[in-house]
């Protein structure tokens, strides 16, 4: 018996995700009285991971797993989850993640449950807390297989740091390749994705126009925010489709989420109910959304969002 | 080319949702079901095959009678035959299986499923599907266009898109960009009188255990009052030493 986490790196490095999800795993473990494997995939730096509780790392350093290909990594986390005995895996729920977990249930026979925003309930029976009804309820769901598969939402457990040995021991699993290749990856280097950002900056049809997301730019560059927006604004095309934010849209896990010139219909709240905290600027004071806030302004986004920039300037240079 | 589209019927995206029988169900009380919006940009996408491609298009869904008006609606916006599986769809892995049964029965070229449904959001159905039958998978697909047995497809990534080459059989996992909001088709008088004819089949599911299933619900804890702050000196204030985000 034995718990396993994917660790999910990018260019060889650790995402922020994996320290989450490794300790968050190390929680189990513990639990189980077991010990912490992690796999890695191309990565770098391993011995990281031990400060967030992996007692072992096994390595797979592969040239055909360069690019991300679902069913190859599957097979290979599967092949490192057998080799453990392990009877919990943990991933968390990246596109990637996301993308691989159903097959990697079905390698493993394993039950497996996304979303998870709590450590588990009960071992025996296992049960554990899952958002639903696209945030709007949880279920406490009970997995009933031998091996449990748990896509950890982002932010749900934050960091937590234990020591442990973090011995790396290199692993070669063997897969098929297959019949699915990328041909091309159209992505931003220099933007902060909503998927990982701390900080979300987004805007609504309250902003009149596309012309006017040069504030919103500005405000995301002082934050080191990722900028968002609501579906009508991407419908219209002032933004592109991958900022819309909502329940047909991207979900946001961030610790603070400043929405400016949005209503807050329940569908765009549906999607950002698992950010921490909330920021509304709205020249309504009757705008729904600031029955969702943590904090408000009323007022008319285009006088208090340059003057909040400037101060956040200043405020960024002086505890820099 | 044959296309199986899976329909899961959910609740519509103004639901208010509440659970009834000490939290064990959902509460269908004033609820008003629809198509999964994610499978309902793949069905239109279905239809631009069938209409410009020559494809069969099916629709399945997973679930009890009550389903069967969301199915009759796939129908009257175009799908020429619909299949109901007769059985509670208790977790992702037992629709997965049951859908498995009906592609390997049917012999579907393409399976378009939904990125995720908005009720229980496990994300995990297409992908399964695709890996008990060993057809090819995307996930988060936005764009597919297929040529004999090749296919090529877009899917979204965090913070970008991946073009990807791949061939049939093929289970995709679609969303918005498969096609536009403006694209949907909202069934007209002739499509709905068409669909009372067109064959909805219901077929007994295999056998199967769940892997999990749900025990209990509750609802996110109400939150405090919203802080209303005049000024964004204030703002900054609180946002630094009171929530400590900043
Ligand atoms: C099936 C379905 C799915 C949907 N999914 C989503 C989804 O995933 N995400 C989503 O966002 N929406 C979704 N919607 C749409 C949703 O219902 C709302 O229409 C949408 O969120 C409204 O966008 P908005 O707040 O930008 O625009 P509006 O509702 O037009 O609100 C604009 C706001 O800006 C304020 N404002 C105006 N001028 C200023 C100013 N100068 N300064 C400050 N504030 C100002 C106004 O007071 C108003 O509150 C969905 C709808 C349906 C039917
Ligand atoms: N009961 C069901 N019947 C048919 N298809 C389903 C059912 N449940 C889920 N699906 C399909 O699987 C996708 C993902 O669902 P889920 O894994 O529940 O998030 C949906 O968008 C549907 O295409």
């Amino acid at each position: 018996m034995s718990v396993l986490v994917y660790t999910e790196s990018e260019n060889g490095s650790f995402k922020k995700t994996a320290f989450e999800v490794v300790s968050y795993a190390k929680a189990i473990a513990t639990e189980l009285g077991t010990t912490l494997t992690a796999v890695s995939i191309n990565a770098s730096n391993t011995s990281q991971l031990g400060v967030y509780g992996a007692d072992k790392v096994l390595e797979i350093t592969n040239d055909s797993l360069a690019n991300f290909d679902a069913q190859g990594y599957a097979d290979a986390i599967s092949q490192a989850a057998t080799s453990q005995d392990a009877t919990v895996v943990v991933l968390s729920q990246t596109a990637n993640a996301k993308f691989m977990a159903p097959l990697v249930a079905v390698n493993l026979e394993a039950g497996y449950v996304s979303n998870v925003v709590a450590l588990p309930q009960s071992i025996t029976p296992f049960k554990i807390k899952h958002s639903v009804y696209t945030n709007k309820a949880f279920s406490l769901t009970q997995i009933n297989t031998p091996v449990k598969i748990i896509g950890l939402g982002k932010n749900a457990y934050g960091l937590h740091e234990t020591s442990a040995a973090a011995v790396s021991e290199a692993f070669s699993p063997s897969f098929k390749q297959s019949d699915t290749k990328v041909i091309s990856v159209d992505k931003a280097t220099d933007k902060v994705t909503i998927a990982d950002a701390e900080v979300v900056v987004s805007a609504g049809r309250g902003l009149k126009g596309p012309e006017n997301w040069g504030m919103i730019e500005e405000m995301a560059t002082i934050l080191g925010a990722a900028t968002a927006c609501s579906k009508p604004v991407s419908d219209m095309g002032w933004r592109s489709h991958g900022e819309h934010v909502g329940q047909t849209g991207k979900p946001v896990a961030a610790t603070l989420y400043i929405a400016i010139g949005i209503s807050g219909a329940i569908q765009h709240l549906a999607g950002i109910n698992s950010s921490k905290i909330k920021v509304v600027i709205n020249t309504d004071p009757e705008a729904p959304f600031f029955k969702a806030a943590d904090y408000g302004i009323v007022g008319d986004a285009f006088e208090i969002v340059p003057q909040l920039n400037e101060k956040l300037k200043a405020f960024k240079a002086q505890n820099a | 080319m044959k296309i199986l589209v899976c329909i899961s019927h959910v609740p519509d995206t103004t639901s208010k949702i509440n659970f009834t029988d000490n939290d064990t169900k959902f509460d269908t009380n004033g609820v008003n079901f629809v198509i999964n919006p994610n499978d309902e940009f793949g069905l239109t996408r279905a239809m631009w095959f069938k209409e410009k491609q020559g494809a069969s298009v099916h629709v399945v869904n997973v679930g009890g009678p009550e389903t069967e008006p969301t199915l009759r609606k796939a129908l009257a916006i175009g799908a020429d035959e619909a299949i109901r599986i007769d059985t509670p769809a208790t977790d992702g892995y037992s629709v997965a299986l049951q859908l498995a049964d009906v592609v390997q029965q049917g012999g579907y070229d393409l399976v378009i499923g939904g990125r995720e449904s908005i009720d229980y959001n496990g994300g995990m159905v297409p992908g399964m599907l695709a890996k008990m039958i060993g057809a090819n998978f995307v996930n988060t697909c936005i764009s597919l266009e297929v040529e004999g047995s090749s296919a090529t497809a877009i899917r979204e990534i965090d913070g970008g898109k991946e073009t990807l080459h791949t061939s049939l059989p093929l289970v995709i996992g679609g969303q918005k960009g498969l096609v536009e909001e403006s694209d949907l088709r909202i069934p007209n008088m002739r499509g709905i009188m068409q669909a009372r004819s067109k064959p909805l089949h219901v077929k007994q599911g295999v056998e199967q255990s769940p892997r999990s299933q749900a025990t209990t619900f509750e609802k996110p804890a109400p939150r405090g009052a919203v802080k209303m702050v005049d000024s964004v000196d204030e703002l900054i204030d609180l946002l630094h030493n009171e929530a400590k985000v900043i």
